[in-house]
């Protein structure tokens, strides 16, 4: 009887264990979850355009990342202070030659062709990604990747505690941006009302030109610390656009932090979801659960019934 | 009449062409269009004329593939399994159109692409295993019924859709496609005509399912639910003009031949090409190449 109980309580102890530890390790992905959903939301609620290429823009930013440390051996969280603007540099560029002609459409016209613009995208950038750098999967490892921060038999991987703080530091300085200067408040009063914004003389062309832009650079930051933290490969695209559409449609539209906030629900989620249903089966929670919002919200995520 | 004409005189070239040739990769070339005509023509019924953009066609094919595999090689007639495999695909396609129209424009999109990957990923994981022919089979393995069954499944389809599409219900279809409320207001049930173009897309999507297992030897089976299907059906419908009837099969016939004729040197590069072209169709011709060649003759005409 005595022995039962010892077995007993030694099976819980490592259950215990088990999940603190997966608990930890969809936190620190779910912040990644969080600041992809960031840069899509962003887009998304203030340009009233479903990019779908948004994971793709993501495995771009990752191979920049990659690339710059196997060719010149850059460290790879200082290449992303240069890997983010010139990712806002491409944004400027895609939403001159395509984006600029589906913002002129009506909402609803407005949203379905850019959803379809984004999927000839994320086509386009997937088969060029396979072209330049094989369909291989791909990482950054540095001289620290394998470092962990150990507390009593829980480990914590440092490089992704480091991605998840930098991507919450990005997420706080944009922030103030929107915050704090003038394009940040034109960017806030145009996602609000685009056609009072324009009377009050916001450039609103011009104002979209920077979202689009801002939300590239952070797509492309994020797939920079996946390339750091886990690993790239051409057909990421669409599993980080998924995972973008669920925190969006989770935590709603309109506040970064919302994002970062579901991103991290839905790590949680996952992990949970691995320790309770196994490994093979954590990609399906989260799209179960953004099926289930969708039907109790089928209006959309703007909240209004048209 | 132009195009039923040329349509007839396309099936009849099909047809007797294995008479002529007994090359193998014309007739696996031919397998292979015709199974994208099916595939293109059955997305545009939801995708082109109920004007709903469906992500999650892949499921049906899928759906159709599984069935049809699984009934074939347990030995019952392939007749049999094909029809099963499609009432399959329909049954999933009813059953989840009620909730997934409930959702709008690109909600839709996003929610059948949600669906269609759970299913994936749920077969990758309960069906990992390559899934082969008997070895009976393999040794009496002939291309040429795989040939007319393909065919007979794009005339069918082609034929079917240019039927509907004048008929009372295909009005329907696209008057809740062009205004819903105003369809509504007209007595046209809008949830009705969509199931209901949603129910034929999907049996022609299990067909072509069914008829892909039957002439692949080996896959896995998750492969049959993989986006491509879904991806490849939407590119070839919008290149070659969304919402007609032959716009579908002359996108098909394009984008099959130049994925051939390309594969040699550069194996995703049909993708590059179709999807730039795609975008191009999207922002500034939405009728597609159909549309282009109508303007361009028209231009001609003009000019004289």
């Amino acid at each position: 009887m005595g022995k039962l109980f010892t077995t007993y309580y030694l099976l819980l102890a490592t259950f215990k264990m088990i999940l603190t530890q997966q608990l930890i390790l969809g936190l620190l992905v779910g912040g990644l979850y969080g600041l992809a959903a960031a840069g899509l939301s962003l887009t998304f609620g203030v340009l009233r355009v479903l990019n779908v290429a948004h994971g793709e823009l993501l495995m771009v930013g990752g191979y920049a990342t990659f690339w710059l440390f196997t060719l010149w051996e850059i460290d790879p969280f200082l290449s992303l202070l240069g890997v983010g603007p010139a990712m806002f540099v491409l944004g400027l560029l895609l939403y001159a030659v395509l984006f600029r002609f589906v913002v002129r459409a009506d909402e609803e016209a407005r949203i379905k062709n850019s959803l379809l613009i984004g999927f000839g995208l994320t086509l386009v950038l997937h088969a060029l990604a396979i072209q330049l750098w094989t369909a291989d999967e791909r990482a950054v490892t540095t001289a620290y990747s394998g470092a962990v921060l150990r507390l009593g038999p829980i480990a914590i991987p440092l490089l992704r505690l480091s991605s998840l703080l930098f991507a919450f530091a990005i997420l706080a300085a944009l922030h103030l941006f929107l915050a704090r200067t003038r394009w940040g408040r034109a960017i806030r009063a145009t996602a609000e009302d685009w056609e009072a914004a324009a009377l009050m003389g916001i450039p609103v062309g011009r104002t979209y030109l920077l979202a689009f832009a801002l939300g590239t650079a952070l797509a492309g930051i994020a797939g920079g610390l996946v390339s750091i933290s886990y690993s790239i490969s051409p057909s990421i695209g669409m599993e980080w656009t998924l995972k973008a559409l669920i925190v969006i449609v989770l935590a709603g539209l309109g506040s970064l932090f919302g994002s970062f906030a579901g991103g991290i629900l839905l790590g949680l989620a996952e992990s949970m979801s691995v320790v309770f249903l196994g490994g093979p089966y954590r990609e399906v929670v989260g799209l179960m659960l953004f099926l289930l919002v969708l039907l109790v919200r089928p209006q959309g995520l703007f909240g209004t019934r048209p | 009449m132009k195009l039923v004409v040329t349509g007839i005189l396309l099936a009849g070239g099909f047809a007797v062409l294995p008479l002529f040739t007994e090359r193998n990769d014309l007739l696996n070339l031919g397998v292979q269009i015709f199974l994208a005509i099916v595939l293109a023509q059955s997305w545009n019924i939801v995708g082109g004329y109920a004007g709903q953009i469906n992500l999650g066609h892949a499921a049906f094919f899928g759906l159709g593939a599984l069935t049809t595999r699984m009934l074939w090689v347990g030995d019952v007639p392939l007749v049999l399994s094909l029809l099963a495999g499609a009432l399959v695909a329909t049954a999933f396609g009813c059953l989840i159109g009620v909730p997934a129209f409930r959702l709008r424009g690109a909600y839709f999109a996003i929610g059948t692409l949600g669906l269609a990957e759970i299913l994936r990923i749920t077969i990758g994981n309960l069906l990992p295993e390559i899934s082969t022919i008997r070895v009976a089979e393999l040794a009496s393995y002939d291309i040429l019924p795989r040939y007319y069954l393909t065919l007979t499944l794009a005339v069918l389809c082609v034929a079917a859709v240019a039927l509907l599409v004048p008929s009372r219900v295909g009005l329907g279809i696209r008057a809740v496609r062009e205004d819903e409320a105003a369809a509504e207001a007209s007595g046209v049930s809008a949830l009705r005509h969509k199931l209901l173009a949603l129910a034929v897309s999907t049996a022609f999507a299990g067909l072509a399912g069914g008829a892909f297992a039957y002439y692949h030897v080996s896959y896995y089976p998750q492969h049959t639910f993989s986006p491509i299907w879904t991806f490849d059906a939407v590119l070839m419908s919008f290149v070659g003009g969304v919402g007609t009837v032959h716009g579908p099969v002359l996108g098909a016939l394009f984008y099959v031949i130049l994925k051939e004729v390309l594969a040699l040197q550069w194996v995703e590069f049909h993708l590059i090409i179709f999807g730039v072209l795609f975008m191009l169709v999207v922002l500034f011709l939405p009728g597609g190449l159909v549309e282009a060649w109508k303007r361009a003759r028209q231009a001609i005409a003009r000019s004289r």
